[in-house]
């Protein structure tokens, strides 16, 4: 296997992602995104000087819509679906302790 | 005013580094990315769809008029207008429910812009650009709504993705005056263009500060966000104290650590929120899911070319008119308040220009309000004032009659008043009598003790019963002196 990135590196995009992976997994995802990023190096390896980015696979531009309103969504039918709900608003846990 | 701009501001030698991130909420009638109105104030949870929610599927369209209002800003504030595009910036938080936020990152609409304080003093602008905001948490339990100690927070979706642009000022500024001034100019630009309608306490416009200090002439030194900062004035108040820490940390040896504080108004102080993220933590990528804006330039121009005259001009306009500098107290208030085409109109209709900037300055300061006086009356007014048939005081006095009737005939007002000009001989008698009655006020005066001017000067306003005019009698009482 290639070593194109390090546990930790993954360990640190898992964190931010909540993602919670066992070693064996933490391993196992190593192995995979170094794979892809050989993928990606074979890229680099091209000259691909005079070559513009591309960021987006469709030559479109300025798709926007005018600014019109339109119906809503039912707050009742919406906050019924949600796991808590209190005074017409999302209930979710406390907020600060989340980063730890 | 301008003196208090231009000032140095220093603290132990060292000086401010400042740097401004103002956003606005955009005066569409949508959200940025779906059909769901932007309205503040509406019931909790009622603006709300797929593409607000986050729900599967969904997927945004980017609201035209959300572009044309970030143009007509990036080009009030000499911004060159580009293509851009979305980047997704990642983080979890209750108030985002797709895990990131749409925003402008590489390249955003707006970019190289500047803003030109009253007094001249230029802050560079180095982008605005367009993203979505969040929702609005409520945090229940604990103390006074604040988020440590909370037991759960409530999560309100109306203002999730309701468009806003991100302004971000060069770190030009030095002074907490030129902190303010750049906000407040930044406002008044914001509403002369309709692009928002930028009201601090309901949290259209809110401004993040970044501070640092240094040693001038050195290199920049670490810097703090601050966050919360509600209005104007809190924006100086902010700024001063954290310069303030920071150069109290430096002389005790210690460094400053990169982080977000937040600005407690009622202690007064900034507190630590959290360690700032490096930017590579938000793992910015392009939003797949939109493409690329590139207005082109007939787009362009024809929104460049409606822009309204902008506050700065019509302050020089105003200034000019009325023989003021463009950043005199009077000439900000009164262009502030958007009466200055009413003080022009009073010129227009015959009127004396400068009488009328004060009479309309006082009026806010009284009133809250500019005389409800048609151009015309006040015009007329302003005549008399200036040929010397009524003193400011009286001019007040019919002016006052004339706005609680909407207007009438001045010199009627006067008139039924009793105001007319004093007679020469009948002043000069007065003020005969007035040094008459009062020998050692008048000793005093002569052997140049001014204050026992104002005991004569009052004397001759109270015979004759406030009509005399107060320049007029302390011009006689010093040629009495001289002579």
């Amino acid at each position: 296997m290639s070593d194109r990135i390090t546990p930790e590196a993954v360990a640190k995009v898992a964190k931010l992602a909540r993602l919670s992976l066992s070693d064996d997994e933490l391993l196992h995802a190593t192995h995979q995104l170094s794979d892809m990023l050989d993928h990606f190096a074979d890229i680099d390896a091209l000259d691909l000087d005079g070559v513009t980015p591309m960021t987006h696979p469709t030559p479109i531009a300025n798709v926007m819509r005018e600014d019109i309103e339109m119906d809503c969504l039912d707050r009742d039918e919406v906050l019924a679906a949600a796991p808590a709900a209190e005074d017409g608003r999302f209930r979710v846990p406390p907020i600060i302790g989340l980063d730890d | 005013m301008s003196d208090a701009i231009t000032s140095e501001w220093t603290f132990r030698g060292y000086e401010m580094v400042v740097g401004l991130e103002v956003h606005v909420e955009l005066a569409t009638r949508t959200k940025l990315f779906s059909a769901s109105p932007n309205r503040f104030g509406d019931e909790p949870n009622t603006n709300i769809d797929p593409v607000t929610l986050g729900l599967p599927g969904a997927l945004p369209v980017l609201n035209r008029q959300a572009v044309e209002l970030a143009m007509r800003l990036g080009l009030a504030v000499n911004c060159t207008v580009q293509r851009s595009t979305f980047a997704r910036k990642n983080y979890f938080y209750p108030d985002m429910p797709k895990a990131y936020q749409i925003s402008q990152y590489d390249e955003p609409i707006c970019i190289d812009g500047w803003l030109d304080l009253p007094d001249g003093f230029r802050v560079g602008i180095e982008r605005a650009h367009l993203e979505e905001d969040t929702g609005k948490s409520t945090h229940v339990g604990g103390t006074g709504g604040r988020i440590h100690g909370s037991e759960h927070s409530l999560i309100d979706f109306n203002r999730a993705g309701v468009p806003l642009v991100e302004i971000v000022s060069r770190p030009d500024i030095r002074t907490p005056e030129q902190a303010k001034a750049y906000v407040s100019e930044l406002r008044a630009i914001l509403v002369a263009v309709g692009a928002s309608d930028a009201k601090m306490e309901e949290g259209s416009m809110r401004v993040d500060a970044n501070v640092s200090v240094r040693l001038p002439g050195a290199e920049f030194g670490t810097r703090c966000e601050i966050k919360n900062v509600n209005s104007v004035r809190s924006v100086g108040r902010a700024i001063e104290y954290e310069a303030q820490r920071q150069v109290g940390m430096l002389e005790a040896g210690e460094s400053i650590r990169q982080e977000t504080r937040h600005w407690d108004e009622t202690d007064g102080r900034t507190h630590t929120l959290r360690s700032k993220e490096d930017a590579d933590d938000y793992r910015y990528f392009q939003e797949p899911d939109l493409v690329v804006v590139d207005p082109d330039p007939e787009w362009i121009e024809r929104v460049r070319f409606s822009l309204p005259v902008l506050p700065a001009a019509r302050r020089v306009l105003l200034a000019a008119a009325t023989g003021q500098r463009p950043d005199a107290e009077a000439i900000l208030v009164v262009t502030d308040r958007d009466q200055d085409a009413y003080v022009l109109a009073v010129a227009a209709a015959g009127g004396d220009a400068s009488r009328a900037l004060v009479h309309v300055k006082e009026a806010f300061a009284d009133e809250g309000a500019r005389p409800s006086v048609p151009a015309a009356a006040l015009a007329t007014l302003t005549r008399m004032e200036i040929d010397g048939e009524l003193t400011a005081t009286q001019a007040k006095q019919v002016l006052a009659e004339l706005a609680a009737g909407g207007g009438g005939d001045a010199r009627a007002i006067a008139a039924a008043k009793g105001f007319e000009a004093m007679d020469a001989s009948e002043l000069e008698t007065m003020v005969d009598a007035a040094i008459a009655a009062q020998p050692e006020a008048w000793a005093k005066y002569c052997s140049g003790e001014g204050k026992a001017l104002g005991a004569l000067v009052g004397a001759v306003m109270k015979e004759s019963r406030g009509q005399a005019d107060g320049k007029a009698v302390t011009a006689l009482l010093e040629r009495r002196r001289d002579a």
